[in-house]
């Protein structure tokens, strides 16, 4: 509990995007601009992530809840140290690895050279990579599939793979993106025994899903997230979750399930 | 729990629906217990925590970077196999496309515009120049655009983000050592000779790689946030072309009495001693026992038949090693010229380079 292993401070993430609809884009309209003396087409700058605070220790899981477009995976991203900050700050003990469900490995490389390219990238040695590399395949359970282009994957494949890759190296910061909800249920099994078993570490990992009974199993912890702030964060985990779900218009149901029977195994609809 | 119900009024958020103006309002003090009291920065350094998302120091950036060499050489190495795969003729692109360019560029300027006129055996000068010149503009194109070909790449995985211009640049590396042997062959049945002055080709190459990195930094750094420097660089490159003796001799224009250069001695020397010009020069020096024969200064100076080189290059090629110009660089010279092109440009877009390293990730 004493020891903190991400810190977030007042962050605030701003993209840059180029292009929006308000300029067509016409040779006209740029020559236009350029005797205006306008600067840049159609920047639109888009305010993911809007003054978020928190810390969280080793050991802890923290889920990540929201409406799609509310800045969960920006958060995610951010503390990552993929994005970098407008304003504020992300602190943390080590990188982390980011779990995506479109984490981009190499498409037109087979499934075999990205394993070799992702244990490499996140600096392992070749050594480290050559004894690496068969567990990954396993655990990963793909199969013959290993020797063909990444592009001929299913996407719950895909994102098997990439899980292999990124809990390859022991980080001590996991950041899961949605990226178990394509795996079938062994593999969703498997998935959790390895969170578990990098949260006995002292590990942390976020978990971002909108399947809210995986994340009333797994975290200790829970943000919710509107339009790039934090609406609600503690670690009451079923009453944060139940009005989440009343809020989206759903019953509540994760309170009464904790103190009866554990929770839930079905998904929420 | 008096916040609780500030949240949101249930029913405020209906359903799923995506956006609108339904979203709830989201209160000024939200209800977070994940804050201690004290400072968040206070409690971050206090614990040692590194901030994230901050450019790293420039040695341990440095460290990083050779720790990722395997990664760089894997990752150009895939890309290379992976380039042509969807091609039916597979690998043999990496043969034919330089072929091809040399076929087409002899085709017009060797065959019907007659550039080669006061140069002794031009097909192997032009294929020469051309495939050294397509290094470095390779490694410019392909350099502009790596941050936004790799975007979604640098949005998964932490790595130190120069590690993918110096793949590029890798990349092209391998592409010329598969044209240098296309190139062994197109000078071996021209009639050179093959003599200890071909060594001299790696530490060529070994610069113009090192300038190429250097450059690729640059211009990586530069296509990342404006787009439009990948539109504009195939115009830029080529001019440079142009300029820099791939299709004519430089020296030919400077010496002739009609060469263009004839009147402009201070430009000659500048075109001459150009990155692209200079690699180039040194290479065909190595390469090719003719030019080699045929460069200013290379016999004892008659005026002669220097006059005669001045009057009639098209007629007497090889003359032009009788004349001895003041206003040419030596061969010497260019040796210095290459190894300051290639540690000034490496070591000023090393660092220009980093001193964007944590922007890379935003588009």
């Amino acid at each position: 509990m004493a020891n903190p292993m991400v810190v977030v401070d007042d962050l605030h993430v701003v993209y840059r995007v180029y292009g929006s609809n308000a300029d067509k884009g016409t040779a006209a309209t740029a020559l236009l601009r350029m005797i205006k003396r306008q600067r840049r087409p159609s920047i639109r700058e888009v305010h993911a992530i809007r003054g978020i605070s928190f810390v969280a220790y080793r050991g802890d899981a923290v889920g990540v809840i929201g409406r799609n477009g509310s800045g969960k995976s920006t958060l995610l991203r951010a503390i990552a140290g993929l994005l970098p900050s407008e304003q504020g700050a992300v602190y943390t003990d080590g990188h982390g690895a980011l779990l995506g469900v479109n984490a981009a490995l190499l498409e037109d490389l087979t499934g075999e050279r990205n394993v070799v390219l992702g244990c490499l990238a996140m600096g392992m040695t070749t050594q480290e990579t050559k004894e690496a590399k068969p567990r990954i395949v396993e655990f990963s359970g793909v199969g013959d599939f290993i020797n063909l282009p990444m592009k001929a994957y299913s996407t719950g494949m895909g994102a098997r793979l990439r899980f292999a890759i990124a809990s390859a190296k022991s980080h001590d910061i996991l950041l899961v993106d949605e990226a178990l909800a394509t795996g079938d249920a062994e593999f969703q099994r498997k998935s959790h025994a390895r969170i578990d078993e990098l949260r006995a570490r002292a590990g942390t990992v976020f978990l971002v899903a909108h399947n809210l009974a995986e994340i009333a199993e797994t975290c200790n912890r829970i943000i919710w997230l509107e339009k790039g702030q934090i609406v609600k964060a503690g670690d009451d985990v079923p009453g944060i979750l139940d009005e989440y779900l009343v809020a989206s218009g759903g019953v509540a149901r994760f309170v009464e399930a904790a103190a009866t029977a554990g929770y839930p195994s079905g998904p929420v609809t | 729990m008096t916040k609780q119900g500030r949240v949101s009024a249930p029913g405020a958020l209906s359903g799923p629906v995506a956006g609108g103006d339904s979203a709830a309002t989201v209160t000024a003090e939200p209800e977070n217990t994940l804050l201690p009291g004290e400072p968040l920065r206070d409690l971050a350094l206090r614990h040692g925590l590194k901030q994230t998302a901050i450019r790293p120091p420039l040695r341990g950036y440095a460290g990083e970077l050779w720790q990722r060499r395997y990664f760089i050489t894997g990752f150009a190495t895939a890309r290379n196999i992976a380039m042509y795969t969807e091609a039916r003729l597979g690998q043999l692109w990496q043969v034919l496309t330089p072929l091809l360019n040399a076929g087409v560029y002899y085709l017009i300027f060797g065959l019907l515009l007659g550039t080669s006129r006061g140069v002794p055996d031009y097909i192997s000068f032009l294929v020469t120049g051309v495939f050294v010149f397509n290094f470095t503009q390779r490694a410019f194109i392909t350099s502009s655009t790596v941050i936004r070909d790799t975007l979604p790449l640098i949005r998964a995985l932490y790595f130190p983000r120069a590690c993918l211009p110096l793949g590029y640049v890798l990349i092209e590396l391998q592409q010329l050592i598969l044209s240098f042997a296309v190139l062994f062959v197109i000078v071996l049945v021209a009639g050179e000779p093959i003599t200890p002055y071909w060594l001299l080709i790696f530490p060529v190459l070994v610069l113009q790689s090192v300038f190429n990195v250097g450059c690729g930094l640059i211009l990586a750094r530069w296509g990342a946030s404006i787009d439009d420097v990948s539109q504009l660089l195939p115009f830029i490159v080529r001019t440079w072309m142009y300029t820099s003796g791939v299709l004519f001799s430089l020296e030919t224009l400077t010496l002739t009495i009609h060469g263009k250069l004839h009147d402009h001695p201070t430009l000659a020397y500048l075109l001459q001693i150009n990155p692209a010009a200079v690699y180039i020069t040194l290479v065909r020096y190595a390469l090719l026992a003719k030019y080699r024969g045929s460069l200013p200064g290379a016999k004892p100076y008659n005026a002669h038949n220097c006059g005669l080189y001045r009057l009639f290059s098209g007629k007497y090629p090889s003359y032009s090693a009788y004349c001895h110009p003041t206003t040419l660089p030596s061969i010497p010279s260019l040796w210095l010229y290459g190894a300051g092109w290639a540690l000034v440009v490496a070591v000023v877009g090393f660092l220009f380079f980093w001193r964007a390293e944590a922007r890379y990730g935003r588009g």
